[in-house]
């Protein structure tokens, strides 16, 4: 029993005050995580904010300059061979061997994990057929579209019934097709009780896949959260108002007095939960001889989370 | 099951991936293992030959030049195969296949065991092939069995040693074309400045020196030796202890490039 419950609590990956320098560029500046057992953890950030080296530190490709981890309990420093065993790494790019059929990929998978004949055929078709890959395994990659290929990749990772799964950018370059596809393989593996760690530069992805998100920038976890309480960070949403010229604008500010004006871009923005009830509610105070040119709802996304905690100038959106 | 039959079993697992694809790149590696050793075997025997042999003087030892000259291009049909080892290993690494494996719990060195493993069945399968058609162009070797067993046992070893050292040639350069042309000295460079055509007394001083203390040219001589009855002196040993020497170092080179991995 104690073993049990032991094994909830235990983090499956927890991490402490990780630093990676290349020469004098500091690519992690003393990061600290705890991913929890079967949750989907995403790390996001833009290019070059250290995803990747905390991927490639954490399946022991690379060792830390300072830091330490554990990964399902193994120390990553001292039992990297443990660690190996339980980890499944889909990499940025995909690794699949060019000259191998999709089904030959799986098995050379399957001889490297020193499964049984009878276990790698099984494993092999049910992942082609659970990856829709089942008329392309004999194939060799050359002939796959680009989600295919990261299917395969994915597939390949699979073999070995990995209990933590890196997933670094696994859409990116993917058409958004694909990337549903992607997201529902994923979205598998989570019911089945897998840990996920994941790295994403799009905001939308962490928001429909992650339990919990940490942003990071420039080495650094900027926030860390479950998407919603990110969200709840973010001033309320509002409603956009767009107006033909200065006269409006101005006449709309005198009845909306809580609104934040944007002179330059003749805009008013009027705090507002999007509601139809208070929406008509808002428009019925703006009366009928104002003229707006366009109105549009905005309710706070991770984007917004994003820039604002990152301080980076956010682009209008609407 | 113990850690030697996992390593066993890994190696052995690495070992298939290569033939396969050596099997599915069969018509390329035709064309740069054996075709161009051949065409240089015809360019130096039927074009320069008559000329070059009798320069040779008394190191034809009364035969025409080709039997002077297969030897030479032997070691060159060896060393042919560097290339596309090392080009092998680089698109391991630029295709990401390495650094999947090294996040696996997989023996370190099966899959440079697999890569050099299968070159130096391709270096020999090779060489064996060259002989062949120098037969038919008119080759005619003195060697006793005897013989033709130490000329296998030169080549192997010749063949590992430069099968290892493009390996970490491999592991090293960032790119294809990288790997290419780091080897390109091993196949078309080192020939030259040995005594695979031309015996290194003809040479200008300089290069005489070189030519005659660099590894290329005890493997030559002694095959020489050996294929043409010719007496061998001490130029065996020494192909052996080169071929041993560049084979332990650039094993620990390429092993500790894997280690290192590619960042």
């Amino acid at each position: 029993m104690n073993a049990s419950t032991d094994h909830a609590t235990r983090p499956a990956v927890s991490v402490s005050g990780l630093r990676k320098a290349y020469g004098t560029k500091v690519v992690l500046d003393g990061v600290d995580l705890t991913i929890a057992e079967a949750e989907v953890f995403a790390l996001l950030g833009p290019n070059g904010a250290g995803k990747t080296t905390i991927v490639r530190i954490l399946s022991t490709l690379i060792p830390a300059d300072a830091g330490t981890a554990t990964v399902m309990g193994h120390d990553l420093r001292s039992e990297a061979a443990a660690v190996r065993g339980v980890i499944g790494v889909t990499g940025q790019f995909s690794a699949v061997d060019n000259l191998l059929t999709g089904e030959e990929n799986l098995h050379l998978m399957g001889r490297l994990l020193h499964l049984s004949a009878a276990e790698r055929r099984a494993r092999a078709s049910e992942l082609l057929e659970r990856f829709d890959l089942a008329e392309a395994a004999r194939q060799t990659p050359a002939t796959y579209s680009g989600g295919m290929t990261r299917r395969l990749d994915v597939a390949m990772t699979l073999m070995g019934r990995p209990r933590l799964i890196f997933l670094d950018e696994p859409t990116t370059g993917l058409d958004p097709r694909s990337r549903q596809i992607m997201w529902q393989l994923i979205r598998g593996l989570v019911a089945q009780g897998v840990t996920i760690l994941l790295t994403t530069q799009y905001l939308e992805e962490a928001d429909q896949l992650a339990d919990r998100v940490a942003m990071l920038d420039r080495g650094r976890i900027v926030a860390e959260g479950t998407p919603e309480e990110l969200k709840r960070r973010m001033p309320g949403a509002h409603i956009r108002l767009l107006f033909a010229d200065a006269g409006s604008l101005d006449k709309a500010a005198r009845e909306l007095p809580e609104g934040t004006r944007d002179n330059e871009a003749l805009v008013l923005r009027v705090p507002n939960d999007g509601g139809v009830r208070s929406l008509r509610s808002m428009l019925a105070r703006l009366g009928d001889d104002v003229a707006v040119e366009d109105l549009s709802i905005n309710t706070p996304n991770l984007d917004d989370v994003f820039f604002a905690v990152t301080g980076n100038a956010s682009k209008e959106k609407n | 099951m113990s850690a030697l039959t996992f390593a066993a079993q890994d190696s052995a697992t690495m070992l298939g991936r290569e033939i396969k694809h050596s099997i599915r790149l069969l018509r390329l590696l035709i064309v740069s293992a054996v075709l161009v050793p051949v065409v240089m075997l015809l360019l130096f025997d039927y074009i320069l030959g008559a000329t070059l042999g009798h320069g040779l003087g008394d190191a034809a030892r009364g035969a025409p030049y080709i039997d002077y000259l297969v030897a030479g291009i032997l070691v060159m049909t060896v060393a042919g195969g560097c290339g596309p080892t090392a080009i092998n290993v680089t698109m391991d690494i630029t295709g990401g296949l390495i650094d999947r494996i090294r996040t696996m719990a997989v023996t370190r060195g099966a899959l440079l065991a697999g890569h050099v493993g299968v070159s130096v069945l391709r270096m020999l399968i090779a060489t064996a092939a060259v002989t062949g058609v120098a037969l038919l162009l008119g080759f005619r070797p003195k060697a006793s069995v005897a013989d033709w067993f130490a000329v296998a046992g030169i080549v192997a070893a010749f063949s590992s040693a430069l099968a290892w050292l493009s390996a970490a040639i491999g592991l090293i350069t960032k790119s294809v074309a990288g790997a290419n042309g780091s080897t390109l000295p091993l196949s078309f460079l080192l020939p030259f400045l040995s005594s695979t055509f031309v015996p290194v007394d003809s040479m200008p001083a300089g290069v005489r020196w070189f030519a005659a203390n660099q590894p290329f040219t005890p493997v030559v001589d002694s095959l020489r030796a050996l294929l043409t009855g010719a007496p061998i002196g001490n130029a065996g040993y020494l192909a052996l202890a080169w071929c041993a020497a560049i084979a332990l170092v650039s094993y620990l080179w390429a092993q500790a490039a894997f280690r290192r991995g590619t960042r």
